[in-house]
């Protein structure tokens, strides 16, 4: 077996066995990434020596016995996340040249721990987006068909893990730009609780949404990475005291609710088929199935493209040329800097945002829109809470449909804005949920998904790695 | 439909120059945006009170926390300065 189709636990075992080094696994991924990145654009930028060097650290930490399982595994790092003296460009050109200052918590965690950064991945501008074909610095391709996306936003991440051009990957998930390119891509990916993991030195999209999360090839390896960087920090003040604990907690006996919301009309067939056929092994081992109802499905597309886009123009609005980024100097006045290195520097998703969060929040539409989406939001918040004093967890899709063509949604902004319908509602609700490979459809994989209440990861995780033998 | 006038009123608000293209194209997308919006006309009145987060209290003593220090890092993101400070163009 060649060392990049190593898990971490795999790979941790042959570096605590001497079998192979961690410099020895980081070259191997490094000339997996020259050999296939050009094909799906996965990473915009590589870091081959900074890699080897961290790796030579890792050797020495390994040799001295003092290590974890994370210790030499090389990663890499959706480029919306900072990285000390390496760029992070969000795939924007207003940041193409922008130099981390310091680094992410969850970086920094994992620097400590010796993990091994191999470089930046694609992403959708400011992670907004279902397909990476947002990105300033092209789409990335789904390395199952090379004529499909990879999905989005953390596109880059999964179709490097997918590809083996990196162990792991971090992503970050606002409407489900974990889940849905994990399910593409035939990965799983996390997207943890609201407060779970510190989101400081992640670039802001939605700020009441946004959180970082593990995508890697399989349960354990995200149950390796999500202990590793989850916990409160000192530097966001929305994170919380949460302890993730591994527990095994069996099918027999789990009430595991299916939302029929999520199984209605726009769900293609055959991605029907693959979860219902994930359930039916549930079922198998004694889980017990039932219906539940989430009775504002309806409305969260509409509320979600309302509070993001609102948060979005207010977190944007730091981009004016001024303090870092692009700025056009041609002009003579503060006034046109601002309106030309804005104009000049976003593509056209963050400035649609900017405009639709603008317009909701201004004097006499905020009523309508940013009040009336926050009052919704509750109401979807509460159809969970009602929905767990059913069910333990709940299943669906992730997406209705596999990875679709390039170009397929990308002219029509309202279309690609409702491939996130199974995906967000739970982030409107704070909630965590996974997106695990549960089948193919035509060589295309499809991912199920487990969505938990608040800081039940644990709850998901145990069930996901008993029906990973299943299904 | 929302008007191109609109569209011009809300970019200034924004501070986005748009290209008169993008004024045509944002009319028409926006229009469409904002429609769909209307679904949530038919949304009931939540029942419960409004809270996002189920968080801690995150209140704490405004103590000086040292942490890590970039200052020069800041300092040469700057597009335009003078010694150390960020310099911009005039006002008025």
């Amino acid at each position: 077996m060649s060392l990049i189709n190593f898990t971490i636990k795999q790979a941790h075992e042959g570096l605590k066995k001497k079998e192979f080094s961690s410099k020895e696994l980081t070259l191997a991924y490094l000339q997996q990434i020259e050999k296939t990145n050009k094909d799906i654009n996965a990473f915009l930028s590589v870091f081959e020596d900074y890699a080897i060097f961290q790796s030579e650290k890792a050797d020495e930490k390994i040799a001295s016995g003092n290590f974890s399982e994370l210790t030499g595994i090389p990663y890499a790092v959706k480029d919306a996340i900072l990285v000390e003296e390496k760029k992070c460009t969000t795939a924007s050109k207003i940041l193409e040249n922008y130099v981390s200052p310091y680094d992410a918590t969850v970086i920094k965690k994992l620097k400590e721990q010796g993990g091994v950064i191999l470089g930046k991945t694609n992403t959708d501008e400011f992670t907004m987006g279902a397909s990476t074909e947002n990105s300033a610095f092209g789409v990335t391709k789904n390395p199952y068909d090379k004529t499909r996306v990879a999905g989005g936003s953390s596109g880059g991440s999964a179709a490097a893990v997918a590809e083996n051009q990196a162990c792991f990957a971090l992503g970050s998930d606002t409407g489900g730009s974990i889940r849905l390119p994990a399910s593409f891509c035939g990965i799983a990916g996390l997207n943890p609780t609201y407060g779970s993991v510190s989101r400081y030195g992640l670039i802001a999209h939605a700020s009441s949404l946004d959180q970082i999360g593990p995508m890697a090839k399989n349960i354990e390896d995200i149950k390796i990475v999500f202990k590793a960087i989850s916990g409160k920090d000192q530097k966001d003040a929305t994170s919380s005291n949460y302890n993730f604990e591994n527990s095994k907690i069996s099918l027999k006996g789990l009430k595991i609710g299916l939302p029929k919301e999520y199984f209605a009309e726009g769900l293609d067939k055959e991605v029907e088929k693959v979860i219902r056929d994930a359930v039916e092994k549930a079922k198998e081992q004694g889980a017990e199935i039932k219906e539940i109802s989430l009775p504002n499905t309806k409305y969260s597309i509409a509320c979600y493209y309302i509070i993001v886009p609102s948060e979005a123009s207010s977190n944007l609005a730091r981009f004016d040329g001024i303090k870092y980024g692009l700025s056009d100097q041609l002009p003579n006045n503060l006034l046109d800097v601002y309106l030309k290195s804005r104009g000049e520097g976003f593509g056209q998703e963050p400035k649609r945002r900017i405009m639709v969060g603008t317009h909701s929040l201004s004097s006499g539409y905020y009523d309508a829109y940013y009040k009336k989406a926050q009052e919704v939001r509750e109401l979807i918040r509460q159809d969970f809470i009602n929905a767990f004093e059913k069910v333990d967890l709940i299943f669906c899709p992730v997406a209705p449909f596999p990875a679709f063509k390039i170009g397929e949604k990308a002219k029509d902004p309202l279309s690609m804005y409702l491939v996130d319908i199974y995906t967000c509602s739970v982030k409107l609700a704070g909630l965590p949920a996974l997106s695990m490979p549960a089948g193919k459809i035509k060589g295309l994989p499809v991912g199920l998904q487990i969505i938990g209440n608040h800081f039940e990861e644990n709850k998901i995780l145990s069930i996901a790695q008993e029906l990973e033998k299943l299904v | 439909m929302i008007s191109k006038e609109q569209v011009s009123h809300i970019a200034k608000l924004a501070r986005l120059e748009l290209t008169k293209k993008e004024i045509e194209k944002m009319q028409k997308e926006l229009s469409a945006i904002l429609d769909y919006f209307d679904l949530l006309k038919k949304a009931p009145k939540p029942e419960t009170k409004q809270k996002v987060f189920s968080g801690d209290n995150c209140l704490r003593k405004d103590e000086v926390i040292s942490s890590h220090d970039i200052k020069d890092e800041l300092i040469s993101a700057f597009p335009d300065k003078k010694d150390d400070y960020i310099k911009v163009k005039s006002i008025l």
